[in-house]
């Protein structure tokens, strides 16, 4: 600290530098391994970590194409993975829109109108957030098994049930963009009402366009939530071609049909762009989390 | 803070605008209600009465100029009950009924079932050929003597129709091939032919008709008579199932309440109670577990990260919230292939190492282990983040001015920068404990549970949360016992309950203060 021996520092700097290393070691191993099973031949542990003989088998299988091997034998794509991709971003999407619009409506009248009950009604709010949607997973499924005989496109193994359930789940966002409006100076708003705005337009012409920040974080935080969703999709998505790649993926590690390898690239191929996504973002995502959750 | 405001008592002009907005609303009033009404209609009376309530608060809210500022809110709140606070509620009412795979249906189902339940007198089979005329169709049966019988034109468009059939000598020139014939079995479900005899045949099966009764005779006070042996059968309401004098039951049966006995199964039945209780206690250690874990690694990590003299800092922070970032079902099927204990690269590791190949897969207490392990993984990076934002907040003096009076660096952290650390992070602990505590998403795709705990009723598994067992009871393996899983939902609901109003106490205390 300030009595600083060069000595000792030279060691302690070493001894946290062994540390750092060593951990990331341990911390990076499964990636490494994911990524050279994914050039290996076979869906089996056999080898080094370095693949002796490179194949680009499981990736192109990974990608939907037909995979010829040096014998003549064409290996045909065991699963739908650029299908599973495309469901899961599309449900995410519009479920990400979806949450914004009401949300951001939301916070808007949460942290600028008073109205009658709005503190019992934010606590009470902030108390259901905390319950799992796990909770409700046999309920859900009950209503929307019945609701498919209204219409198959709100039953179960829809899309639709799947975007409801997850617009339903706007709680968590209403608490961080309300603390963002909050921290908006409210002279902005006062000059507006005094020129005759109505709560709707000073919303529109002011709120909106200041709270694209965090509208973003927003955006993204559901994207991701989205697409990382199993519990619910599981419930509700029964048929292959209707799954998301947290409920397809599962299918590779069968116990009976075990497809490790085509597993490794189809999990590097849908992996990465989320992974990219949230690295770009997290910077903004953490102070967004941490604040949303402390700002009561 | 600004206190947005209408004038309440300025009516509003009456411009098309108006006129067409305040239509709207009731058009789609109207629309939802009629929603509701569909609802209720096709066995989910609970779930109509929601529709219909939300409905009506739409019709108030925006159809009232009073209501102006709860339409900003509105749109949220009736999403959220509708399937948020609803789905919870009704899980907990599902628990107080029989709904399950013997008991999925309503009543009225179960009666439509019953008398669509048809007996095939095997000795009436007849095999069929279908012959078409335009676009109608000719049904032909080839008798075993010489010759057969063709019936009268017919649709076989779906629709329900008795034909006549009159005796021919040869089969018509031109029969389907068999692979069209089976095209048409739904038309052919629906008809009945009569043959000159009287005898009515109806399809049986892809190649043959015969003569079909039903099985069951409904009366008008519901009671069911087996048309075979006479046996009278009387819908029993207690426990959803058509029973006669001998206690025979007939499936399917219908859904009805049962008041405590999922209950009582619960707390009575051993091979249920004591996985339960075994399972809440290993729910209870994994939340515990991930939450101290991450949270000493997260911090740990942090510290150093914080300290001035490390170079490369930017580079270590990328990769350490690496895990953090690849989405957690990819992660976690990662582990489940690395972690697989005959051909998982971990095992393959470990013997080339040290000459161990730990039974991960069938060893329970090694499950445990692994499934902690694959989590801290996955959670110490938010941890440091977090940590990373509140070291910030610790005066330096104050580590220096420690430094100064001989203190160490463990001794400075544990008096000076910890305390100040924790008060800010309690929240977020417990937030994170109550994530644990339902952290299904790890289990089902890791473990699924497995391996099973011996000699349970329903399956249990060495490594099943409480969450994830009420999963495996509702979607998986034992059958879909819908009422039981509610009922173990309602437990989970209180003691989530508990977690949420502390979680909500703390966080009171923590926005006074800051």
């Amino acid at each position: 600290m300030i009595v600083e021996n060069k000595r000792t520092l030279f060691w302690q700097k070493l001894v946290a530098h062994g540390f750092m290393l060593g951990f990331l070691v341990i911390i990076m191993f499964p990636f490494l391994v994911v990524i050279s099973i994914s050039f290996r031949e076979g869906n089996f542990t056999v080898g080094d970590l370095i693949p002796r003989n490179p194949t680009l088998e499981h990736w192109y299988l990974a990608f939907g194409l037909d995979y010829t091997r040096a014998d003549g034998t064409v290996i045909e794509p065991p699963y739908p993975v650029l299908l599973w991709m495309w469901n899961s971003v599309k449900i995410a999407l519009i479920a990400a829109f979806g949450v914004l619009i009401v949300s951001t409506i939301s916070a808007y009248a949460f942290s600028r109108i008073r109205f009658k009950g709005r503190a019992g009604l934010l606590d009470s709010l902030f108390i259901i957030q905390m319950f799992p949607t796990t909770l409700a997973l046999v309920a859900l499924y009950a209503i929307f098994d019945s609701m498919g005989d209204i219409s198959s496109a709100i039953g179960i193994d829809s899309h639709g049930a799947l975007i409801v359930v997850y617009l339903s789940g706007v709680m968590m966002h209403i608490w961080t963009i309300k603390g963002y409006f909050d921290s908006i100076d409210s002279s902005l708003d006062k000059a507006a009402s005094i020129d005759g705005a109505t709560p709707w337009q000073t919303f529109r012409m002011i709120f909106l366009p200041l709270a694209t920040p965090i509208m973003a974080v927003v955006f993204v935080l559901v994207f991701i939530g989205v697409i990382n969703d199993y519990p619910v999709a599981s419930v509700l998505l029964r048929s292959e071609d209707q799954m998301t790649l947290a409920v397809g993926s599962r299918l590779y590690l069968n116990e009976f049909k075990y497809l490790w390898g085509d597993f490794a690239a189809a999990a590097i191929l849908s992996g990465l762009p989320i992974t990219v996504v949230f690295l770009i973002a997290q910077k903004y995502l953490v102070s967004g989390l941490s604040d949303g959750a402390v700002k009561g | 803070m600004a206190v947005a405001s209408i004038d309440m008592s300025k009516p509003v002009p009456l411009t098309p605008m108006a006129v067409v907005a305040k239509a709207l609303v009731f058009l789609a009033t109207g629309l939802l209600l009629f929603a509701a009404y569909t609802v209720y209609m096709i066995g989910q009376p609970l779930f109509g009465v929601i529709v219909t309530i939300v409905a009506l608060g739409f019709l108030f809210v925006f159809g009232l100029r009073r209501f102006y500022f709860a339409r900003f809110i509105y749109p949220g709140i009736a999403t959220m009950a509708l399937f948020v606070i609803f789905p919870i509620f009704y899980t907990i009412y599902l628990g107080f009924t029989n709904y399950g795979s013997f008991n999925l249906l309503t009543y009225q189902r179960v009666q439509e079932v019953l008398l669509s339940s048809k007996i095939v007198d095997k000795s009436t089979a007849i095999p069929f050929a279908v012959a078409a005329e335009g676009d109608h169709y000719r049904v032909y049966f080839e008798d075993a003597g010489a010759g057969g019988y063709l019936s009268d034109l017919v649709a076989l468009d779906g629709s329900t129709a008795n034909v006549g059939a009159s005796a021919v000598n040869s089969a018509p020139e031109v029969l389907l091939e068999r692979r069209d014939a089976i095209k048409l079995r739904k038309g052919l479900a629906e008809i009945s032919v009569t043959l000159p005899d009287g005898t009515e045949l109806r399809n049986a099966g892809l190649r043959e008709f015969a003569s079909v009764t039903p099985e069951f005779q409904i009366a008008p006070d519901g009671n069911a008579t087996r048309v075979t042996d006479g046996a009278v059968f009387t819908p029993d309401h207690a426990t959803g199932f058509y029973t006669n004098a001998e206690g025979e039951q007939i499936t399917p049966g219908w859904r009805t309440n049962i008041g405590l006995q999922n209950f009582e199964r619960i707390f009575t039945s051993d091979g249920i109670r004591g996985p339960m209780i075994s399972i809440f206690i290993w729910t209870v250690i994994f939340a515990v577990g991930s939450v101290v874990f991450t949270f000493a690694l997260g911090v740990t990590l942090a510290s150093i990260l914080q300290w001035p003299h490390l170079r490369f800092k930017a580079a270590y922070r990328i990769l350490l919230i690496l895990p953090y970032a690849v989405p957690a079902f990819i992660s976690i099927l990662v582990f489940k292939g690395l972690f697989n204990q005959n051909f998982g690269e971990i095992n393959l590791v470990l013997e080339a190492l040290f000459g161990l190949r730990p039974e991960w897969n069938t060893n329970g207490f090694l499950a445990r282990c692994m499934l902690l392990m694959v989590n801290v993984w996955l959670g110490y990076p938010y941890m440091m983040l977090l940590a990373m934002g509140f070291l910030q907040s610790v005066p330096e003096e104050q580590k220096k001015a420690a430094a100064l009076e001989g203190a160490g660096m463990l001794r400075v952290f544990w008096t000076i920068t910890l305390p100040q650390i924790l008060p800010p992070f309690l929240p977020l602990l417990l937030a994170s404990f109550a994530f644990n505590f339902n952290n299904i998403v790890l289990v089902l795709l890791l473990t699924r549970g497995g391996p099973d705990m011996p000699g349970t009723i329903i399956p249990a598994g060495e490594t099943d949360i409480l969450g994830s067992f009420t999963y495996r009871i509702a979607f998986m393996d034992s059958g879909t016992q819908f009422g039981l899983s509610g009922a173990i939902t309602l437990l989970i609901f209180i003691l989530v309950s508990i977690m949420a109003y502390a979680n909500f106490v703390f966080m009171r205390r923590a926005a006074n203060k800051g």
